[in-house]
């Protein structure tokens, strides 16, 4: 098993990692985008990395795929976004940004101890891995719950999304083609319908923070 | 070939809504793709009634009798749905809450929607599947915001956050199915999600990646079905869609997402007994029927009313699948049906009194049976047949699913849900009072005629629904069909 390999998977899934606990520590939206754009390529990378290791040109396709989709295409519409809104920090997080941090590195290691029971049973270079991909999809989940403003929210979506594609690549080398073709148009989509919301909300509402969005309850 | 025109017609519509601008004929046109739909469905019914699966496409669509009857469901619904998009979208275009350009939109995403739900209960392959009902939630959320107010933008985007989450949780647990399909044995050999060689391998999957994954799945398309805890999304949608809107997500789009459940947790029990499947789903059914009876009890809004009860009767949908027998499962099956046309009824009749009183606020209707007397009839029979009374399918659906519980030792379930429907009945009771018989404004306000193209397709949805009630037998041999797919 050559080192090389083994060292660049674990560059490329530990560059997904950092650039999801970057989108924490940054509050500009736009540098936000930009690690987003980050991660994609990185998660682009792993395929590629996977691909040329297990000869599978299936796999390559894929790679290719998520970097056009979600290295170039998303990161894209969702700084169109953030240009159409002058004020595009995130204000005041629910959680503030050292202690974000903490509970990112929290997470981290709650994710190895998830994972271990799953990949023990198959355990290779890429398997091992699994729990960054466990620990984005987490961290992704943070930044929905306590980041305030809409494009936030979209950005943890997206967080939470590619860190299942790095579960995906790392556990079982990607889905069959046509299931990941089906996925990232469903993203890609998601995406659009959301930065559509965006856009009608703050021309209706006139606002994107989520909190005075209290129109319906019980 | 049966399999890929049930695909093609709604598909054509949904061309033809796409390339002409909003007219009439093209709502009715939307209502005949039903109709088609429908009888398909039922040809595909008979056709698979001897346990054999039609495939099509390579087998990458396969019909086998759960399938079938999925597409009757949808058959049924879609078509009281879409009988009132002329009429909904006539009135929303008069009052000015919409206009032509919208309105196309609005049929085009309808179709899209069907599409998708028949392309998720038609494809074989489980990851495909996931594929498709994540496209409902893109369609639908378009649809929840139709109306373009602060509310139903509020809603869609609530909407799509928490269903895109949920999914996301579903997709996770259908890649741990599909490491546990590549690693059966220990071998890495070739795997494909195909529904077939999933059951035909799922003894031998690795249970500790199978347990994980079904507890995602739980959680994932459990958003979609509206299961508590990723529940609240669901009010907020029905509330604020157009009533054919509401009665589609509520009448069968949660039942799909039920049904994927459903096939996950015959692979689950194959792996794992029945067990562990059956406590996540008595969790989270109990959860869900405990939360909408008390969430009826208070509430004020009808469209939110008729929502919760949604999740309540999903609640009863996961019971009566934990329970996991034949008898079960062909009662799960019995209760989709008459939900779907039941609660699609209801909803389309709320539109209708929203469009008449002009509001959807429970204590400002009163004295629709002595105003209205088609149309608060209509709802009244509507509302007996939601709380399960005979003669309505609903009635036996739930006897059925308690018997059945009952066999498998869980009685202290039935115990709660039948403390829990006696709470719903109150509830659901005074607020009917309220509607049906409260003292009218004046007797001089609207119009008390109600047209014959609301009342004949509302009430010829109830008599359906009361006739499978006391004469099941003809259904009786498709759903043991039917059951016999998950319940091998």
């Amino acid at each position: 098993m050559s080192t090389t390999y083994v060292g660049a998977l674990e560059l490329a899934s530990g560059a997904v990692l950092v650039s999801a606990v970057m989108t924490l520590w940054r509050r500009q939206v736009r540098s936000i985008v930009t690690m987003l754009s980050l991660q994609g390529m990185g998660l682009a990378a792993v395929a590629i990395i996977l691909a040329v290791h297990e000869h599978d040109k299936a796999l390559l396709v894929t790679g290719g795929l998520v970097f056009v989709v979600k290295g170039l295409v998303v990161p894209g519409l969702l700084r169109r976004v953030s240009k159409l809104d002058s004020n595009s920090r995130e204000s005041e997080p629910l959680v503030n940004v050292p202690s974000s941090l903490v509970f990112a590195a929290v997470l981290i290691v709650l994710s190895y101890v998830v994972s271990s029971r799953v990949t023990s049973f198959a355990p290779t270079e890429a398997t091992h891995l699994t729990p960054i991909g466990i620990a984005t999809v987490l961290v992704g989940y943070f930044m929905l719950v306590t980041r305030r403003r809409a494009v936030s929210k979209i950005v943890g979506l997206i967080l939470v999304d590619n860190g299942i594609a790095l579960v995906t690549f790392l556990l079982t080398s990607g889905v069959p083609l046509i299931v990941e073709l089906g996925s990232s148009l469903d993203v890609l989509l998601v995406v659009v319908v959301l930065q559509f919301l965006v856009v009608s909300m703050g021309r209706h509402l006139r606002t994107d923070e989520l909190a005075e969005m209290k129109a319906l309850r019980d | 070939m049966l399999v890929i025109l049930v695909l093609l017609i709604p598909l054509a519509t949904t061309l033809l809504a796409a390339s002409f601008a909003w007219r009439p004929w093209i709502g009715w046109t939307s209502a005949a793709s039903s109709a088609g739909v429908l009888g398909l469905g039922i040809a595909l019914c008979v056709k698979t009634s001897d346990h054999a699966a039609v495939l099509a496409v390579h087998g990458a669509l396969r019909a086998d009798s759960l399938s079938s009857f999925m597409v009757v469901v949808i058959g049924t619904v879609s078509l009281l749905a879409t009988l009132f998009t002329p009429r909904t979208l006539r009135q929303e275009i008069e009052s000015g809450v919409t206009n032509a350009r919208y309105a196309r939109h609005y049929v085009v995403l309808m179709e899209i929607f069907i599409t998708c739900m028949l392309l998720a209960v038609l494809t074989a392959n489980l990851g495909v599947l996931w594929v498709s009902i994540e496209a409902t939630t893109i369609a639908t959320t378009f649809l929840v915001s139709h109306r373009r107010t602060d509310g139903a933008f509020e809603a869609s985007w609530k909407y799509v956050i928490l269903c895109s989450i949920g999914i996301a949780l579903a997709f996770l647990g259908t890649v741990l199915v599909y490491f546990a399909e590549l690693h059966v044995g220990g071998t890495h050999h070739s795997a494909s999600l195909d529904w077939t060689s999933l059951m035909a391998i799922a003894p031998h999957l690795n249970p500790d990646v199978m347990r994980l994954a079904f507890a995602l799945l739980v959680l994932g398309y459990g958003t979609k079905v509206g299961l508590v805890p990723m529940h609240s999304w669901l009010p907020d949608a029905h509330s604020q869609a157009p009533a054919p809107v509401s009665a589609l997500m509520s009448g069968v789009l949660l039942t799909v997402a039920f049904y994927a459940l459903l096939r996950f947790k015959a692979i689950a029990n194959l792996t794992l007994g029945t067990s562990y499947p059956r406590a996540l789903l008595i969790v989270v059914g109990l959860a869900s029927l405990l939360l909408a009876s008390a969430m009826l009890i208070a509430q004020r809004d009808l469209k939110r009313m008729l929502a919760y009860s949604s999740i309540e009767h999903m609640g009863l949908l996961a019971l009566g699948a934990a329970a996991g027998t034949p008898l079960a499962i062909a009662a799960v099956l019995l209760h989709i049906l008459g939900h779907g046309i039941t609660k699609s009824v209801l909803f389309l009749s709320s539109g209708e009194i929203y469009h008449l009183e002009g509001t959807t606020e429970i204590g400002k209707i009163s004295g629709l049976l002595a105003r209205r007397p088609v149309l608060g009839g209509i709802f009244g029979f509507g509302l007996m047949a939601l709380l399960g009374f005979p003669p309505f399918s609903l009635f036996l659906s739930e006897l059925s699913m308690a018997r059945a519980e009952v066999d498998v030792g869980l009685w202290w379930v039935v115990a709660i849900t039948l403390a829990c429907l006696g709470v719903i009945f109150g509830a659901f009771a005074r607020h009917a009072r309220q509607m049906l018989m409260g003292a009218g404004p004046s007797a001089s306000t609207g119009s008390t005629s109600t047209a014959g193209s609301v009342a004949l397709p509302l009430i010829t949805g109830l008599v359906v629904c009361a006739l499978i009630g006391v004469v099941a037998w003809p259904l009786q041999s498709l759903l043991h069909s039917a059951a016999h797919v998950v319940v091998p």
